[in-house]
């Protein structure tokens, strides 16, 4: 590879870094108990969840760290937390 | 035009004929009467810049940072103090490789204080990998702001320059300059095109780090681009010279050398001092001649090695002290010399403003054909 | 207008999972829009960001040294002001590289009136170098160096004063938010970038790693500083005070427990005396910006 003229780089490149690979506990969403509120949406530190077209979240798990933030503030407890088998 | 001006005024004039964009500067002995008079420049409207004025040198160069990056010819002047405060922005500029010019008006560094010339302030930087520039006289100060622009923005090249004249000596002296109109400046300094910039438009991350996997290659790279930037020198210089005649295609030149004996090597000011002396030792039969860098980052190494290959022995004058070894000159001319067993002595000299005669330099010149020298000359009798 | 459903700051980052600087990063670039310029200090968010060439930044940004964001964006600012451009200069630095190290080339930057928005991310300590306390670090927290020991009950300095600090300066907006009210965040950064002259948010941002807490605690610790009164959410125009949020306070405690950064005042003794002097600037916050709500006595 060529080497960028005084270590820049363009967008796109962090998205080689797959952090779901960190992930102990794997979020999973409850579609039932969703209200769409967004609120996991909003605070998700990686931004990795999104709306789908039948209008239900759910997180990119290539880069979801499993983190827990998203569970624990859900207002309908509708995310609960599994851990992942290796 | 010739015009006799102070030496700071004269590079005033050329930087402003340099159309820098932003210029960030914080006032220190012997650059004030620079940054003053770009001060009074911008405040007529004689050039459309913006014109920082910061609280301290960091904040000077990383503002030139700043500009630099975001597309803007930048411009910066200090000397000494200011620059060893500047020391962590001149490295991080140079890795970010924005041609950011910046004149020194050389000084002493502290401890202890010292207003007054040497070379050790833009000396203390070579490792930093900015280009140097170094002047002998106000007209070659002058000119070579236009040279440092047109390499360090070169796109093959995109390093920062340093253009130093020393300070007093030349800052604070009235001479004749040329001083080159603006239609000759644009065709010499075409418009700024930075390489990259800090655009929304096409948004890139500058500065970012490098892991152990990259960092050795971005190194490489800077040396590597430092070295090749004697070509863009030579062309540039040459050009310069084809169109207002004063070549700068070589980063050395050559004083009564070519059937000397006896070879002096010198930076800045000096070289004036010595070529005078030069002169006055011919008449007594002397064989001896002067080496003068022009360009010491990057160093002409082979420029150097032939250009003394002839010689019996080589005299360093270096206003620096590399402590605890040697004058850092001497060691790059020791370094391109290794091979040739030319002897090279080195002598530090005029450091802290102490004055240097046409007497020391004949003084030097007796001492080196005696095969002494790798001394501080002309210390006070008290302290040996 | 800007587009907040934009994601600027991509995934792929490197951060610890719950980072509360990540989430700020990610509502900060929101609320600024693409039109946006960053200026980024040495610490967590450069280096979990932008290892060469894993930018996770969608928006053009910079990164030169620790101290020198508020300079290096004062160049940025002239630079665009000369070439007649429009984008808005965003610093975000965090707390050591704001109270501390820059403080310098900040003062001289809000002094000469550049028109940018300076950020800080205030995690309370120097996270990037192993959690050193900073003048942003709070009273008796333990840090590495200021740890907590047989005669020291941690950091023995309460926070610097920063939003005063630069008030003092003539910024015509000065803010302090959290990445736990995600709109009042958004909305106070809009303001600020959308104020000319130098304007000034700080936003707390807590560190799982640095403070010692789950990552999933992260929005709820944030929260409980907020009803605690030991972090208030205020705005400062023209040097004051215009608006502060409101709470039920909780005692301190609330807040304390939850870290380890304060287990010391727990056990193996509770620390009465100290914990006392906690609520003691709880209390004064709450004096001084009109914090409480009073409860109706049935
Ligand atoms: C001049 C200088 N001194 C020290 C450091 C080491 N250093 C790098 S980041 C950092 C702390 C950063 O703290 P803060 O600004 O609070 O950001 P955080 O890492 O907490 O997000 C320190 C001390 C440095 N990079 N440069
Ligand atoms: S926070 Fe819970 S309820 Fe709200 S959108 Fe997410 S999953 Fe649905
Ligand atoms: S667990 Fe954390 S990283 Fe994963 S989706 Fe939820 S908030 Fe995002
Ligand atoms: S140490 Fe703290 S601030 Fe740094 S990445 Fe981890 S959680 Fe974020
Ligand atoms: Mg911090």
């Amino acid at each position: 590879m060529t080497l960028a003229v005084g270590c820049r780089a363009r967008p796109g490149k962090s998205r080689d870094n797959k952090t779901g690979s960190w992930r102990v506990f794997r979020p999973v969403f409850d579609k039932e108990k969703c209200t769409k509120c967004g609120l996991c949406i909003t605070l998700c530190p990686e931004g990795c969840i999104s709306e789908t077209e039948d209008e239900f979240v759910i997180p990119d798990y290539t880069y979801c760290k499993g983190c827990g933030i998203c569970a624990k503030e859900c207002p309908g407890k509708g995310i609960g937390m599994l851990q992942e088998e290796k | 035009m010739m015009h006799i001006t102070e030496g700071s005024h004269a590079v005033a004039e050329a930087v402003r004929l340099c159309r820098p964009q932003v210029i960030s500067a914080y006032p220190i002995t012997p650059q004030t009467h620079i940054v003053e008079a770009l001060a009074e420049i911008v405040a007529d409207c004689q050039l459309d810049a913006e014109y920082i004025t910061v609280e301290n040198e960091l904040s000077a160069l990383s503002a030139c940072v700043g500009a630099s990056a975001a597309g803007s010819r930048t411009y910066s002047a200090t000397t000494s103090q200011g620059l060893a405060l500047m020391f962590e922005v001149c490295f991080n500029a140079a890795g970010m490789r924005l041609p950011i010019v910046m004149s020194i008006a050389n000084r002493a560094l502290g401890a202890p204080l010292s207003i007054w010339n040497d070379q050790q302030d833009s000396i203390s930087l070579r490792d930093s990998g900015w280009l140097q520039f170094y002047a002998e006289d106000n007209q070659e100060a002058t000119d070579l702001h236009f040279l440092a622009y047109r390499v360090a923005e070169d796109h093959s090249v995109l390093l920062p320059a340093l253009v130093c004249f020393d300070g007093f000596i030349l800052s604070h002296t009235y001479e004749p300059v040329d001083m080159i109109t603006q239609e000759d400046a644009d065709r010499f300094l075409p418009k700024f095109s930075p390489y990259e910039r800090l655009d929304a438009a096409d948004p890139i991350s500058f500065g970012m780090y490098a892991t152990p996997d990259y960092y050795l290659e971005f190194r490489y790279e800077m040396d590597r681009v430092l070295k090749q930037s004697k070509e863009i020198i030579h062309n540039a210089g040459k050009e310069f010279g084809c169109m207002f005649g004063r070549d700068y295609s070589a980063m050395i030149e050559g004083y009564r050398l070519e059937d000397a004996d006896t070879a002096i090597v010198a930076m800045g000011s000096i070289c004036g001092t010595t070529k005078d002396s030069i002169d006055e030792m011919r008449d007594e039969g002397k064989k001896v001649g002067l080496l003068k860098i022009r360009v010491y980052r990057p160093f002409p190494t082979e420029e150097v090695a032939k250009a003394l290959s002839h010689v019996q022995r080589v005299a360093v004058l270096d206003k620096n002290i590399s402590l605890g070894a040697k004058g850092a000159v001497a060691l790059e001319v020791r370094d391109a010399l290794y091979s040739s067993g030319i002897p090279v002595k080195d002598f530090i000299i005029g450091l802290g403003g102490r004055d240097v005669r046409k007497k020391d330099i004949k003084a030097v010149v007796a001492l080196v054909e005696k095969g002494e020298g790798d001394i501080f000359y002309g210390l006070r009798r008290e302290v040996l | 207008m800007v587009d907040k459903t934009l994601e600027l700051f991509d995934c792929g980052h490197r951060a610890c999972g719950g980072c509360g600087a990540a989430l700020a990063a990610r509502m900060v670039t929101k609320a600024a829009g693409t039109n946006t310029i960053v200026v980024s200090s040495t610490g967590c968010m450069e280096v979990f960001s932008t290892p060469y060439p894993e930018t996770a930044w969608k928006v053009p940004w910079i990164h030169s040294l620790f101290e020198n964001a508020a300079a290096v964006a004062s160049g940025i600012e002239a630079s665009l002001k000369k070439q007649g451009r429009n984008e808005k200069v965003v610093i975000m630095a965090g707390d050591g590289a704001t109270f501390d190290i820059g403080m310098i080339c900040i003062s001289g930057a809000f002094e000469r009136g550049h028109d940018f928005t300076y950020i800080c991310y205030d995690n309370e300590a120097y996270m990037n170098t192993g959690i050193q306390r900073s003048g942003a670090t709070p009273y008796d927290a333990s840090t590495t160096t200021s740890p907590a020991g047989k005669c020291s009950f941690g950091n023995k300095r309460p926070k610097k004063d920063m939003p005063q600090i630069l008030a003092a300066h003539g910024s015509p907006y000065v803010a302090t938010t959290s990445i736990a009210y995600p709109a009042d965040l958004m909305q106070k950064v809009e303001k600020a970038i959308n104020t000319r002259g130098p304007c000034y948010v700080q936003i707390h941002a807590p560190c799982c790693t640095g403070w010692g807490f789950e990552g999933e605690q992260t929005i709820a610790i944030a929260k409980l500083a907020i009803e605690t009164g030991l972090w208030v959410n205020y705005e400062m125009v023209e040097g004051k005070v215009v608006k502060a949020k409101k709470v039920v306070r909780k005692p301190v405690e609330e807040y304390l427990k939850t870290q380890k950064r304060f287990r010391h005042l727990f056990k193996p003794t509770r620390q009465d005396a100290e914990i006392a002097a906690i609520q003691a600037i709880a209390d004064r916050n709450a004096e001084k910006y009109g914090i409480d709500i009073k409860l109706r006595k049935e």
